[in-house]
């Protein structure tokens, strides 16, 4: 007989031994989904997660890793402190998408005047779409006490459309000979957001993500806010007692995750991606969330967990092109990853005995 | 009959079609609620019935195996969920989101060698002279089965629900389950139980998309059909005949924006296809308002994770 024995306190030890315990098993699953798929398991693992950071062209690659792990580190962060509280923004996706629009529309709105001025006002205009996508699910909780799980995840729908939309119709090229999608804000200095050092793949992007995991850090550990914000999760009602008005807690979370994701949105379509088209999300919203879950909900963790992240996306890319895997196999791994890591954190929660009487 | 280039006849039939996927998965899903396990990741169980409905349709030739195994691949994802959440007693909200993510990625890789095949015709049945019933013959009596299928679920779940002695043990395991417990009833199979039917019926409805609405299979067609019916599920107030109202109000949007798409007026196509997820917003939120202060409808304990301590 196998008894669980619920923990006074969630275990530090197996608090940060999951995640790597999920990774581990991820990848001997994987093996296994490769395997079955007609690849030589050792060699796709390989060619995802040593090929990139330490194989022949690993230089070229280590940049491309924080290009892709910016956007997800930027948007878990914000995300983090909404689970935290128990507040499900689990709609980035769209605020990413409309973060990227209006970042994008400020931009094209004054091409092709050059100006220092322009890319602060996308950043800007950026932040405050992401915010105002946020705001609407925060705002019909509040107000009407619709879930904002649902609210949010509906709104990624809606901003998809938006996003096919101002590629075809306001913010097409006038220039492009008919084919949808936007100018290329790469073609446009003051707009673009161009690697700060050459071949490192740090753009302003990655500062903002560093500075989002900084910022959250010193909020949840040093600051009172933070304080409440966790409270309100473990405990709901002590925090009610405790003067914390969940209204506001809920209109920050949500703005909060909505601003960053808004802001990844932005830099990505200044930067890396160039354009609006209506194939801009790719799904950076969805993955920041298992980044989240996967780094802790903790900043550093987070850092460590959007590298890793990354890892898996252009690993992806080269087992693609060189093993012929096909792309939605990353998709699956991401989602085991997930699968693992909330399974094995029982052993966070509780004890396992072997054995034993009932009522010992 | 048509009103603004509409013909209302046709887009009623229609109507049918467009609402019998999120109908199957939203009453599946409201048995599990019902149980007291919130499972997110209808959205995953339904394109993983896709995918699963549409390769055994192809393979054997047979739209009816197809479905058979649409519900088998929806009903497996469930298990998984309720593995994770019920013996592993992970958070559901998480565990549902890692249901989809997965989902959406397996399905695209099975469905790979799939795309541009046409699956076998599901049949409509003949109602004889039924079916040349003027408006009524149309609307009513020119479907599959599938879609009459549906309708007795709705039926069947509200007969069980209310006048069984099993569903009244399922309600109880959803509104108290330290109390069921107690009284010697075994909660994780009931929710087990209660979590494979979901994901059956939802699967199902993923089936009926690739085999009959679309019918093709293409990477992520499901495109939020899994959220709405969760949302319809807020939406009838966890009543299975109210979920047949809302299943059809969505369906009748959707079928209404896609006409207005044909109809040829001056609006984007984007911004009518955005409808029914604004529609869902602003219905959840209404619902969601009326109940704020009332009675609470939703199962006493939904999402809640449970642990017999003894």
């Amino acid at each position: 007989m196998i008894r669980l024995i619920a923990r006074p306190a969630p275990s530090r030890f197996w608090l940060w031994a999951t995640p790597v315990l999920a990774v581990l098993a991820t990848m001997v699953a994987g093996a296994v989904l490769f395997a079955a798929l007609g690849t030589d398991p050792l060699e796709a693992l390989k060619v995802i997660f040593w090929d990139p950071l330490l194989g022949a062209n690993a230089g070229y690659f280590r940049g491309q890793l924080l290009i892709k792990a910016g956007p997800l580190m930027l948007i878990a962060a914000g995300l983090a402190v909404g689970f935290r509280a128990g507040i499900w923004n689990i709609g980035a996706e769209g605020q990413y998408i409309v973060g990227a629009i209006c970042g994008a529309a400020v931009g094209l709105a004054v091409y092709p005047a050059e100006s220092v001025l322009i890319f602060p006002a996308m950043v800007v205009a950026g932040a405050l779409g992401g915010w105002a996508w946020g705001m609407i699910p925060a705002l019909l909780k509040n107000r009407f006490g619709a879930s904002e799980i649902l609210v949010s995840l509906m709104l990624v729908y809606v901003a998809q459309n938006l996003l096919a939309w101002a590629a075809f119709g306001p913010l097409k090229n006038p220039a492009g000979f008919g084919f949808p999608g936007s100018r290329n804000l790469q073609q446009y200095p003051s707009a673009h957001n161009g690697e700060l050092i050459a071949g490192s793949g740090l753009h302003w992007g990655g500062v903002a993500a560093l500075a989002a995991l900084v910022g959250t850090y010193v909020l949840m550990s040093r600051h009172i806010a933070g304080f409440r914000i966790q409270v309100a999760g473990d405990a709901p009602k002590a925090a009610r007692f405790a003067g914390v008005a969940p209204a506001r807690l809920v209109a920050f979370c949500l703005g909060l995750s909505g601003a960053l994701a808004g802001l990844a949105g932005m830099f990505e379509v200044a930067g890396p991606s160039g354009q609006i088209t209506d194939a801009f999300g790719a799904g950076y919203g969805f993955t920041a969330i298992i980044v989240a879950f996967l780094g802790r909900l903790n900043p550093i963790g987070i850092l460590l967990a959007g590298l890793l992240m990354a890892l898996t996306y252009i690993g992806g890319d080269m087992a693609q092109l060189m093993l012929r895997l096909p792309a939605a196999a990353i998709q699956v791994f991401q989602g085991m990853l997930l699968f693992f890591l909330l399974g094995f954190d029982l052993l966070t929660n509780y004890q396992v005995r072997f054995g034993g009487r009932v009522g010992a | 009959m048509t009103l603004g280039g509409i013909d209302l006849v046709a887009l009623a039939a229609m109507l049918m079609v467009a609402s019998t996927p999120i109908l199957l998965a939203a009453i599946g899903e409201l048995i599990a609620e019902k149980a007291g396990v919130l499972n997110l990741g209808v959205e995953g169980m339904m394109i993983m019935g896709a995918i699963g409905a549409f390769a055994g349709a192809v393979i054997t030739g047979s739209p009816a195996a197809g479905f058979a195994f649409g519900a088998l691949a929806g009903a497996g994802m469930a298990l998984i969920f309720g593995f994770l959440t019920q013996v592993l007693l992970s958070n559901q909200v998480a565990t549902g989101l890692a249901l989809t993510l997965f989902g959406l990625g397996l399905s695209a890789l099975f469905g790979k060698g799939f795309e541009g095949v046409r699956p076998p015709a599901t049949e409509k049945l003949d109602f004889g002279a039924l079916a040349d019933l003027p408006v009524l013959g149309p609307v009513l009596f020119r479907h599959d089965w599938v879609v009459y299928f549906s309708l007795a679920m709705v039926v069947a779940v509200w007969l069980f629900l209310h006048f069984s002695r099993s569903g009244l043990i399922l309600r109880a395991v959803g509104e108290n389950h330290e109390a069921a417990h107690a009284l010697g009833y075994r909660v994780v199979a009931v929710r087990m139980a209660a979590l494979a039917f979901g994901g059956a019926l939802a699967g199902m409805g993923g089936a009926y998309l690739s085999l009959v609405r679309v019918p093709q299979w293409t990477e992520g067609m499901t495109a939020g059909a899994g959220w709405i019916a969760l949302a319809i599920v807020v939406f009838a107030s966890w009543r299975v005949e109210r979920v047949l109202l809302g299943a059809y109000l969505f369906g009748g949007v959707t079928v209404l924006q896609l006409r207005l798409q044909a109809a040829g007026y001056a609006i984007p196509v984007q911004l009518l296809s955005m409808a029914p997820y604004v529609i869902t917003i602003i219905v959840l939120v209404i619902i969601s308002a009326r109940h704020r202060h009332g009675a609470q409808a939703a199962p006493a304990a939904l999402g809640k994770t449970f642990h017999a301590s003894r």
